[in-house]
């Protein structure tokens, strides 16, 4: 007996091959004979991507060799440039870059299907969410083993045709209405659910959608989106008003079918762990990479040596290298095809390279408050100067931001003067409140701008963490410890590198949570000297 | 196929009509359109190009140009017969290389006739129309340096491989995408001259009529692209005329005041939003038929002109769509 993802895989993929137009299909399940027995439905003329696929070879461009060997432009086709299903291998690893070129296909042609392989462990390690938006199916066959997989399905030709099939007019309404029950906000979700339910109709031979294709396709497509378990109904609803029947046909056309039937359908599917996964669906989303953070290694930066390469996005070609190359080679290559002029052959080609470092910013956001004055600010002092010759020795950057009374204050712009810094450092004066969400705000602020010029930011934090002062500059305690936290989420959310020392007497609990909520390590230093301190955090920053 | 028509778009008022307003004013500097996926930012976009009337142009010309002076001299054209074409929209593809964008040395015309010719790239298509960007916070930084040059300049200068080539490159700059995949820089978010956020409708009325519009298109599609003709047509007619009445319309020295006032309030960087702001009420009082702008004009068209522009604020979460609304409360009364 075929476990139920089994059969659902299967039909899901029956689905796809009678409308190429539900998007696609993602398969979770670790490369092994289930997964090649499922992949084996899938038709021949597939071609398959992978998740480092370059520009070139998805759009086409330049026949390099060809192009040397006729003397013509020769242009190649993209994979993209020929309608039929696309296989992606390793879909968890598609970068966000290549999930948006494969959903602008997707958008764009309605013969282009995706058949999304996703192999990932782990529960965060998933088909990127701009892509499995646009795909009708998501089935999970990593529990599935071998004798619970059924037969392949073999794919036959549908005898009913699609743009034959009718629909009950009511559906619309139902399939919308259960759609944000479960709590499922993009409108492409009752789509997919509305044209599996005609794919399966077509699929039976029936050229009318039933209560079966309804459910099916319901359970299909919407399972996996929701994003809330909706309440099973304890009271009876009031019967809905009686459909108007000043149509005939409209009367004769409906599908008398109760929403709760819909609804259990989809229920039945729904995973035990919906809870968990839409919270790692939302850190997940405050983890998002932008543009800006990616290396190119051809464009900028120390020259290095040209290599034989292959012209590729956004590679320069060395014209001198190439020509070294070429040069031992023209009496043989031009007594081999008597053809006069500069022979190059697609090997000689060298491209240039560069190779960029990443400069390290490290923000120092420094507690200058009473209550850190008293005990630890000369400490804090030393260790900051202690890791400021660290940072001298890799050549990073360094800021310093200080925070005491109402407001933070940028001492010291992003700069490499190890002079300068220690000048503000000793003079940095000491007493009053904890502003400490505003120290974050500034060095907040200090970290985008850095990340935008192509620097890595990280922030280090150290405070004795006792935030009485909230953003507006009030002396509000709760309220500054609301405030201090609401930052600590946006600089996750932006990525930012941080960590928190905490300087006071005892470990404050406090900002241990600060620090949970920054993703950031946490070094409670009592009683610590300059040279613990300095020793800590290099250890904390060095991985 | 035809794309989905503007008209038979359910909602999405602001976007709609941020869209118009390029439409009828060129120089406003095009829309940015944010929102979650599943929202109708692709549709409504590809629309709008069926939507818009056809230009008159230079027939063959590389860079649309309206008069035989227009056509640059390495596009070759013997002949200079003008004919109308519709609106030029070009998708700018995320996997664009910088040749393709600006135009590079006509590779085949190098290898086969010795010959050093100009090949324009996307920019030149894209005079006197709309140039598409879809998931425009994803674009290379390098692309976007090239365009934010040629967005502020109107004019794309080509200096590579021995060419010295430059031509009118003016365009409307669309951009889509969803700000949780990556941040906007501000220099080009500024080059945007509207933004609007658009979020699925919560009614499920709205939401059915929605899928009820898209399922007609998908499986009846002749019937309804004649059902949302005409409404298509009203629209065009109702911006060709918004077009001629907005040289007439007056601009009161009260209004300037009231723009630079809210502008100051709200602390946005340069100049540039007060004079997108004064645009965009003026496109919007020749849209609305108007003879004069009014108060009630700048409120309409201040979150969308403005909202992109203010210091972002990393604790206001309700946006800056609601601090703009708040502003013009204020200082407007």
């Amino acid at each position: 007996m075929a476990s139920q993802s089994w059969t659902h895989a299967t039909l899901a993929l029956q689905l796809l091959t009678v409308d190429p137009g539900l998007g696609g299909i993602c398969i979770r399940a670790r490369s092994g004979p289930v997964r090649d027995r499922l992949t084996a439905m899938i038709a021949a003329n597939a071609r398959r991507l992978h998740p480092a696929i370059s520009d070139e070879a998805l759009f086409g461009g330049l026949d390099l060799s060809a192009t040397l060997a006729s003397g013509h432009l020769v242009q190649q086709n993209g994979l993209l440039a020929t309608p039929g299903p696309l296989v992606l291998a390793m879909a968890e690893r598609a970068t966000t870059a290549l999930a948006a070129r494969l959903a602008v296909a997707l958008d764009r042609n309605d013969d282009h299907c995706l058949i999304a392989l996703d192999e990932g462990a782990e529960p965060d390690e998933v088909l990127n969410p701009k892509l499995a938006e646009r795909l009708a199916f998501h089935v999970d066959l990593s529990e599935c083993r071998l004798n619970d997989a059924g037969d392949a399905v073999p794919v036959t030709r549908t005898k009913v045709a699609l743009r034959d099939v009718t629909m009950p007019t009511d559906i619309i309404a139902q399939v919308t209405r259960i759609a944000v029950d479960l709590g499922i906000d993009s409108m492409r979700a009752p789509l997919f659910a509305m044209r599996a339910a005609r794919a399966h109709a077509a699929l039976a031979g029936n050229t009318k959608v039933t209560q079966d294709d309804l459910e099916i396709a319901c359970a299909l497509t919407l399972a996996h989106r929701a994003t809330r378990i909706p309440e099973p109904e304890t009271e009876e609803e009031p019967p809905a008003p009686p459909p108007e029947q000043n149509d005939e046909n409209k009367g004769e056309d409906t599908l008398d079918l109760p929403d709760e039937l819909l609804l259990e359908a989809v229920r039945a599917l729904l995973p035990d762990n919906l809870l968990e996964q839409i919270t790692a669906r939302k850190a997940r989303a405050g983890r998002g990479n932008g543009t800006g953070a990616a290396r190119k290694g051809n464009r900028r930066g120390r020259p290095l040596p040209s290599r034989a390469g292959r012209i590729s996005d956004g590679a320069r070609i060395d014209i001198i290298g190439t020509l070294r190359a070429a040069a031992p080679w023209q009496t043989i290559r031009r007594n081999a095809s008597g053809r006069e002029g500069l022979q190059i052959r697609p090997a000689d080609i060298r491209i240039k390279r560069f190779e960029e470092k990443s400069d390290r910013l490290l923000i120092f956001t420094v507690d200058a408050s009473g209550s850190a004055a008293l005990s630890r600010l000369a400490e804090a002092k030393g260790a900051v100067e202690l890791l400021l010759a660290q940072a001298y020795a890799r050549r990073d950057h360094v800021a310093l931001v200080a925070f005491r009374g109402t407001e933070a204050e940028l001492l010291l712009p992003p700069t490499r003067s190890l002079v300068q810094t220690k000048r503000r450092l000793a003079a940095l004066p000491g007493g009053g409140g904890t502003p400490l969400a505003a120290g974050m705000v500034t060095a907040f602020d200090q970290a985008t701008q850095a990340s935008r010029r192509g620097l890595t930011p990280t922030i280090a934090i150290l405070t004795d963490g006792r935030a009485n002062i909230a953003l507006d500059g009030r002396a509000d305690r709760k309220q500054a410890a609301t405030d201090a936290q609401q930052i600590a989420r946006v600089l996750r959310a932006s990525n930012v590198d941080a960590i928190v020392i905490d300087t006071g007497n005892r470990p404050e609990p406090a900002l241990r949570n600060l620090a949970q909520t920054l993703d950031a390590a946490y070094l409670p230093l009592p009683r610590a000297d300059a040279e613990r301190l300095s020793k800590s955090v290099a250890a904390a920053l060095a991985d | 196929m035809q794309p989905f028509p503007f008209s038979a778009i359910v909602g999405q008022d602001e976007m709609k009509q941020a869209m118009i307003l390029t439409a009828i004013d060129a120089s406003i500097g095009g829309v940015l359109v944010f929102g979650d996926r599943g929202t109708g930012k692709s549709t409504a976009v590809r629309a709008l190009a069926a939507l818009l009337p056809p230009i008159k142009a230079i027939k063959g010309c590389p860079i649309n140009g309206e008069k035989a002076k227009d056509v640059p001299d390495w596009a070759g054209l013997t002949s200079k017969r003008s004919h109308e074409t519709p609106t030029p929209v070009v998708d700018l593809p995320l996997g664009a290389t910088e040749d393709r964008v600006t135009g590079a040395l006509d590779i085949e015309k190098a290898l086969t006739k010795g010959e050093k010719a100009f090949q324009p790239g996307l920019l030149a298509r894209a005079n006197r129309g709309y140039l598409y960007i879809d998931e425009v916070n994803l674009l290379e930084d390098h692309i976007v340096d090239l365009l934010l040059d040629v967005a502020q300049s109107g004019e794309n200068v080509v200096e590579r491989e021995g060419l010295s080539i430059r031509h009118a490159a003016r365009f409307v700059l669309v951009g889509s995408g969803n700000p949780e995949e990556g941040e906007l820089r501000p220099q080009l978010l500024d080059r945007f001259g509207l933004s609007v956020e658009v979020a699925s409708p919560k009614e499920v009325e709205t939401r059915v009529e929605v899928i009820k519009r898209r399922d007609a298109f998908e499986n009846d599609n002749a019937a309804f692209m004649l059902r949302w003709q005409a409404e298509d047509a009203a629209i065009r007619d109702k911006i060709l005329t918004a077009r001629k009445s907005l040289a007439k319309l007056k601009t009161s020295d009260k209004t300037l005041t009231d723009v630079a006032e809210l502008c100051l309030a709200l602390g946005s960087d340069g100049l540039r939003g007060e004079l997108t702001l004064l645009k965009a009420a003026r496109a919007y009082a020749a849209w609305r038929d108007d003879t004069a702008l009014t108060r009630a004009h700048l409120r309409a068209v201040a979150p969308m002109a403005l909202r992109h522009r203010l210091r972002r604020d990393p604790l206001d979460e309700a946006g800056s769509g609601t601090r703009v609304t708040r502003t013009v409360e204020e200082v407007l009364g």
